[in-house]
């Protein structure tokens, strides 16, 4: 699922984890983000298009301007997420006991 | 009081040809090693990844810039049969410093043969972290875990009438 493998990277950028706290305390435009952070307008949109692919945020439309909140699914989401996580631990782990190291053998 | 109802534990089974010996030094000592990559809360990439192989410890993973994260705790340490970790991570994917609002993983190792090992992962109470998550979405209570600087961004957050 390429939205789980997203979901890291997409909050490893602190301008993006930021912004997903931003969002978290209250929704709001990307203007009203803009004014908010260091960054231009279309930076920030770009950081919610990132955030928005690896389903950590959901856009409404309000008049004119699209308001962002967090994806408010988030329990299901950090269930996927772990499930995902030690599917490939697991898998990981089998090869590393297997086929150890030269020095570990 | 929380309106999520509680999810079914996450289970994984996987069986290795070691023995139980080896199988769990290797998941306790390497665990850095296979843990995926991308599992990082740190701003930089992950110089190494520490397991304490003791009661009390921690797994952490330490960045290139020595900064750390502590991200699990070790509430039971059997060798070779079993260990129970926390999971301090919240739905915020940030670090969880409250117990209560945390999860937990249990790993069990069964020797199959002398050299078969069946690993069992049961990763259970995740509705303890939708007590968390229900507090922040209504704003309740954010103070646990949450970093200074979000309180700063805070302030200087716009609000919307202005």
């Amino acid at each position: 699922m390429a939205t789980n493998a997203n979901y890291w990277s997409a909050l490893g950028d602190p301008t993006r984890r930021t912004i997903f706290e931003l969002l978290v305390e209250q929704p709001c435009s990307v203007s009203g983000l803009a004014r908010a952070l260091p960054v231009t307008r279309p930076a920030v949109s770009q950081h919610l298009k990132v955030l928005k692919n690896a389903g950590l945020v959901a856009d409404t439309r309000s008049g004119k301007e699209r308001i962002y909140r967090i994806d408010p699914d988030g329990l299901a989401r950090l269930r996927a997420e772990i499930d995902q996580f030690w599917r490939k631990t697991l898998a990981g782990y089998k090869l590393a006991v297997e086929h150890p190291k030269k020095d570990q053998a | 009081m929380s309106k999520h109802p509680a999810p079914a534990p996450v289970r994984h089974s996987i069986v290795v040809e070691a023995s139980i010996t080896r199988a769990f030094k290797v998941f306790t000592e390497d665990f850095g090693t296979f843990k995926p990559r991308e599992h990082n809360l740190l701003a930089v990439p992950i110089a190494e990844t520490i397991f304490e192989p003791r009661v009390g410890g921690h797994i952490y993973d330490r960045g290139e810039d020595g900064s750390e994260c502590r991200w699990a705790r070790v509430l039971a340490y059997d060798p070779p049969n079993r260990l129970v970790l926390s999971w301090d991570i919240s739905p915020r994917w940030q670090i969880e410093t409250d117990p209560d609002r945390t999860s937990e993983w249990e790993v069990r190792f069964t020797a199959e043969a002398e050299n078969r090992t069946r690993v069992d992962i049961e990763h259970r109470n995740l509705e303890r972290h939708g007590e968390g998550w229900e507090g922040v979405r209504l704003g309740v209570d954010s103070d646990q875990g949450w970093p200074l600087y979000l309180q700063r961004f805070h302030d200087l957050f716009p609000r919307r009438a202005a």
